[in-house]
Order: structure tokens, then sequence, then C-alpha cells
């Protein structure tokens, strides 16, 4: 292939070579994106929360509420990252099958997969996952459910300051919502191919 | 008078097609409009900078495509160059053949749609599963995507019902939810049975060789998480300077494209999945593309290729509302088609060279477009370069204008005309059997013709 990449590199030599001078980089002011409608925040937990309630996300800032969730929804077989499991285990009753292993033979018998977020987005109701953070990609993505837990101080306010510390990862995903379509007839689904129902809990 | 070829497709567009596109279509457009001016003091400023950092990179091609491909590199995946569509199918056939792989998941990226990955993959012997809904449904129909962002905006629940029955997906059920949840089962155990996800790239940063990804599904997360070999599929013209002004690329993508702050899924990807990940690909492959673009950017319409793929000029443009997207015959549909199809066709350029026609030049697009691309303009130089090259299709419809031309750069022929049309204040106009010229004078009076008294009046003028 490497003729093919002599050629594409001679051809946009060839095709620049002309020009008499070229466009240059515009520097430009990170507060030209900040939405004007969002007053800054000072507890960006509330703004994170609310602005994730407009994206039909699951804001939660107790264990014991995400435990009532999944009863509510009869989500009761489940995955949890390891790490995780020891600070969750006493607050499940024994109604609950949690694994902490995902077996991605059996993707459909988990209702719920619980995995770390490495960081939120408050302007927008983003959570950040990234490959080092998250236990199992399949886990976080594949179940009904998806619990992403969250520490406050993982919180930025917007877009532009979680690009300035985007960590060295190969795989960051920022999640806003649940999974959605409006490819038939323009009608909203929630929960095409990921989760139907996106949790951010707070610890 | 013979018509233009997009007259004639819409023509035979059932009505209600019409008017489905003509709806969803606005209502994006719309809601769109509302977002970014609620939402941001200075909207039209941002695209305009955006416009000048994607015209920025492809003037300076030359040596950002030579340090994303260093950067890709270092970060641990395989960078591959593809001149052609050929070489682009054949460049991911060598891929899939040296791993042993015959099932690839793809997610939705229309380059794959401009080399005909698909149907090249299939016939050496490869299942290419398309999993975006849209592209699926496509891809069961043996259909073509109509909208670049909506590509089924052309059908309805009920001809998708049907597909799904005829291609054993459950019995004839047209609830929206039920579609949905039964490709949804169908397609997870694709993924996890693929050798390979393919995806496109929205932009590739050139300062860290991350590749971004956006869709509202999570098909392209799936196809990153289950698969054991990802390749990326991209144009040459996909990149970005630096990380930082993806901060204002993402803010315009998603709120041109479907009128939402951000997609749901915005992934950033920079090589094969770390050590510890029990899931995702151990291998990376990058392919750059290239099928015409270096010929686009010789052109004098290289702005074009700033364009970002949001759609946002087809939800807008009062000809893409009439006629839909099979009307422009190309994978790229609506102005951005109109202008970028036919430049990409290359040596077929007369086959297209009508769609730059199909507009009104209202400029719609052009004051929707992210990265503010001036497409009326582009669409004159095309016209411009249709006639200078004789194409024939973009003449159709077209009113013989010699007589004109000649009357019209002839100063002596002209005086005389003008002269001679004092004839008419001397016609009984009432009288004359063209019914709608007789209703027009019924309401009307036609003012004298005074042929010649301005050339008079301006020179009488120059002298005093």
């Amino acid at each position: 292939m490497s003729s093919d990449r002599d050629t594409i590199l001679a051809r946009v030599h060839g095709a620049l070579a002309p020009l008499a001078e070229r466009a240059p980089l515009p520097e430009w002011d990170l507060e030209l994106v900040h939405m004007r409608t969002i007053q800054p925040a000072t507890d960006l937990w509330a703004l994170f929360a609310e602005r994730l309630k407009l994206v039909n996300g699951t804001p939660l800032s107790a264990v014991a509420d995400l435990v009532a969730l999944l009863e509510q929804g009869r989500w009761r077989r489940g995955y949890c990252d390891p790490a995780l499991w020891p600070q969750f285990k006493d607050a499940f009753p024994a109604i609950f099958t949690v694994e902490t292993a995902f077996d991605r033979t059996r993707v459909d018998d988990y209702d719920f997969g619980i995995t770390a977020a490495t960081g939120a987005i408050a302007e927008t109701g983003t959570l950040v996952l990234t490959d080092q953070g998250t236990s199992s990609r399949l886990a976080a993505l594949a179940p009904w459910v998806h619990v992403a837990v969250l520490r406050r101080e993982q919180i930025h306010a917007d877009i532009s300051a979680a690009l300035a510390v985007m960590p060295a990862d190969p795989n960051i995903v920022w999640v806003t919502g649940p999974s959605k379509t409006a490819d038939v007839e323009g009608i909203l689904i929630e929960g095409v191919h990921g989760p139907g129902v996106q949790v951010a809990l707070l610890v | 008078m013979a018509k233009q070829l997009i007259d004639q497709f819409a023509a035979t567009l059932p009505a209600d097609k019409r008017a489905s596109v003509y709806q969803s279509t606005k209502s994006t457009h719309e809601k769109r409009t509302k977002m970014l001016f609620d939402q941001f003091a200075e909207p039209n400023r941002l695209r305009a900078l955006a416009g000048e950092i994607k015209q920025h990179v492809l003037e300076h091609l030359d040596t950002l495509l030579p340090a994303v491909e260093a950067k890709l590199q270092a970060n641990g995946a395989r960078v591959h160059w593809a001149a052609t569509a050929e070489a682009a199918c054949t460049a991911v056939l060598r891929i899939m053949q040296a791993r042993g792989a015959t099932k690839m998941v793809k997610a939705k990226t229309m380059v794959s749609e401009e080399i005909a990955l698909a149907p090249f993959l299939e016939k050496h012997g490869i299942e290419a599963l398309e999993t975006d809904l849209g592209e699926f449904i496509v891809q069961i129909d043996h259909d073509h995507p109509s909208h670049i962002v909506r590509p089924i905006i052309h059908k309805n629940r009920r001809e998708i019902a049907t597909s799904f029955e005829r291609h054993g997906l459950g019995a004839y059920n047209d609830d929206p939810q039920t579609i949905t949840r039964r490709a949804r089962q169908f397609l997870r155990q694709k993924y996890l049975q693929a050798d390979v996800g393919l995806t496109g790239a929205n932009f590739v940063s050139a300062e860290s060789g991350r590749i971004v990804l956006v869709t509202n599904e999570g098909n392209s997360r799936f196809s990153l998480a289950a698969p054991p070999c990802h390749i990326v599929l991209v144009g040459i013209e996909k990149l970005v300077p630096r990380d930082r002004d993806l901060g204002l690329l993402l803010n315009l993508l998603a709120r041109s494209a479907t009128a939402q702050q951000l997609t749901v899924y915005t992934e950033f990807i920079s090589g094969p999945k770390s050590a510890a990940q029990p899931d995702g690909p151990e291998e990376m492959h990058v392919i750059f593309v290239d099928n015409g673009r270096t010929e686009v950017l010789a052109s004098e319409c290289r702005e074009i290729l700033r364009c970002i793929r949001c759609g946002a000029c087809m939800n807008v443009c009062p000809v893409y509302r009439q006629v839909s997207g099979h009307a422009y015959r190309s994978v790229y549909p609506g102005p951005v088609g109109a202008v970028l199809s036919p430049l990409l066709a290359g040596k077929k350029f007369p086959e297209l060279a009508d769609l730059p026609k199909a507009s009104s030049l209202c400029g719609a697009c052009h004051e929707v477009c992210p990265v503010n691309i001036p497409i009326p303009d582009l669409l004159l130089r095309l016209r411009d370069k249709a006639k200078r090259e004789g194409a024939r299709r973009a003449a159709a419809g077209t009113p013989p204008m010699g007589a004109w031309a000649l009357l019209a750069s002839q100063p002596a022929a002209w005086k005389a005309a003008l002269f001679g049309s004092k004839i008419i204040n001397y016609l009984p106009t009432k009288l004359l059997p063209v019914p709608p010229l007789r209703a027009w004078e019924d309401t009307r009076a036609l003012p004298e013709m005074r042929g010649g008294e301005f050339r008079k009046w301006m020179k009488g003028r120059k002298k005093s």
C-alpha cells in the first residue's frame, strides 16, 4: 500500500502547491461554546443531574435508590465491577444475583451492569467512561440497565473542560443518556443496541 | 423541452413519501435552529470559526496527514492508504483474509457506501452486516440510504415491518418499538460472532491521533466491544488540528444533525484495547481513503471537503424536501451531494452534471452549514464547469439562449430591437388569444414600452 500512500501525498502536494497563501488556524475562545442558558454552577452534581434527566437518564445519589429502582423494574440479575462490589454488596438483598465476571456467551442473562465512570460533564449530562476505568466494555453496554458509578470531584463543567484533561486511554466514551434511535418514522425509541436505562450513581 | 432527470424522478415520487420527507426534514431543521440560537450567543460566529478550522485542515493536509499517521502508529494502530475505491475495498479484504476472518459487523459509514464495500466483501464470501437500524433495513431491502443521517427517511413502518417478516425476524408487526427490539436481539448475536468491526470516523485529531465517532444507537460501541479487530475507514479530509477544536465541532455536529447537544455516544479511539480490558479489539487498522478527494482539493470547489456530514443542508433544502434523496442518483444527496457527487465522479462528471442545477440558489444550505460552506457559490462554479465541458445532461430543460446571446452581444442589433419593441404599444394586447396574458391584463395595465429611453437619458447626463 506504500505506493498508494505516495500517490495520495503527491496529489495533495500538487493540489496545494498553486495556493498563494494558506488558511491560518484560527484561535478561538472557549467561552464561545458555553451554553448561555446555563448559569455557572457551584454544585456540579446538581447541574449534571438536571441535565441528565433532560436526556432521559437517571441520576441517583444513594445505593438504596439504585436497589429500589432495580427492584421496581424487576431487574434482578446483573454484573458488578469486582472492585466496586464490596462497597455495594450489603445493600443488595438476596433476590439479586450479581456476578463479578461478565460471561459473553450469556449476554442476555444480565439485566444490569455496574461499572465505574471516569468523569462526567455537567453542562450536557454526559458520563465519561474509559477503557482503563471500565472493568468490561460489554458489561457496560449489553445489559438493559447500565449503572455508572461517579464521584463528585470527577465532574467537569463543560465539554471544553473535559477535552482539556483527556486521559491517555485507547477508548474514551462519552455517554449522554440511554441508547436511542429515531430511524423509524422519526419516533424516538430507547434501548437500541445499548442500555435502555442509563443510571449515574453518585458515591 | 426535455425535463431534468431530478424532475422526472420527483414526478414519480408517491405523495405520502413526499409528505413524510417534507415533515421530518422540516421539523429537524426547526429544532436545530431553535437549539443553536437558544443555547449559544453567537451561533453564526461558531459556524464561521468551524469553517475556518476545516479550511485550514484542507490547506495543510500535506503536513497533517503524515503527522496523524505517525501519531496513529505510535498509538498502536496500523495505517493503510487507498487511492481509489477498489484499493480501499481490497485493503479491507486483505486485512480480513490475513486474520482468516469471514464475518464483519459494520457501523454506519458513508465512505463504505461510496466505495460499495459490503457488496464487494459479499462477493468474496464475507458477511458484512450493517448494524445501524436504518442501514440494516436498507441492507435487507437491497435499497440505498436516502439521507446521510436518516437513511430510511423514505420508508414507513409498514414497509419496514414487511421487510422484517420477509427476513425471518418475526411475524408482521409495525410497532416501532417492536421493530427496534427485534433488531436488538438479532444484531447482538451478530456482534458477538463477528471477526471484525468496521466503522467510519467523524473526526480524526492530528494532535492526538484520536478517532472520533458519534452514534446514538450504540452500534459502533458494540462493534468495538465484541469483535477482536477494528477497521476504520476514513476520508483524508476528516482531520481536525487539535483536540480542543473538537469542542467546537462536536457542539455543532450534534445540533446540526439531530438537534441534540451531544450525540448519545461520542467515542474517542486511539488504539487497540488496553491490556487489562477483557473486551474489544486487539488489532486496529486505519485506512485513509482518497477516491477523488485530492481532485476536489485541486479544484475550485475545495471548500466542499469541509463537510462534516450533518445533513442540515438537506433538511433545509426546498428541493430535497420535494424530491427526496434517491433523486440525486448518488451516495451523497441534497445540496452537499449536488456539489460533491459530480466532483467525486471524476471522469463521469457529465453523468451527474445536472445536479448543480437542482437548486433555486436560495442560500438556505449556506446559512445552516456548521462549517459555513458557500454551497450556492460552488453550485454556480459547477454549472459553469458543466457548460464549459458541454455536459448535455446539465442543459436539459434550459431554454435555448443562442438568439438572446446574439442580440445582447451586438450593440447595433440591441438598439434596433429596442426601437422595434415599441410596436407593442400599438398592438391590441388585450385581444391576444393567450388566456394567461388576458387574465393578467384583466387586472393590470401594461406600462408603455419606452425602448432606449434610459440610454438616451444616460448619454445626456454624461454631457451635462
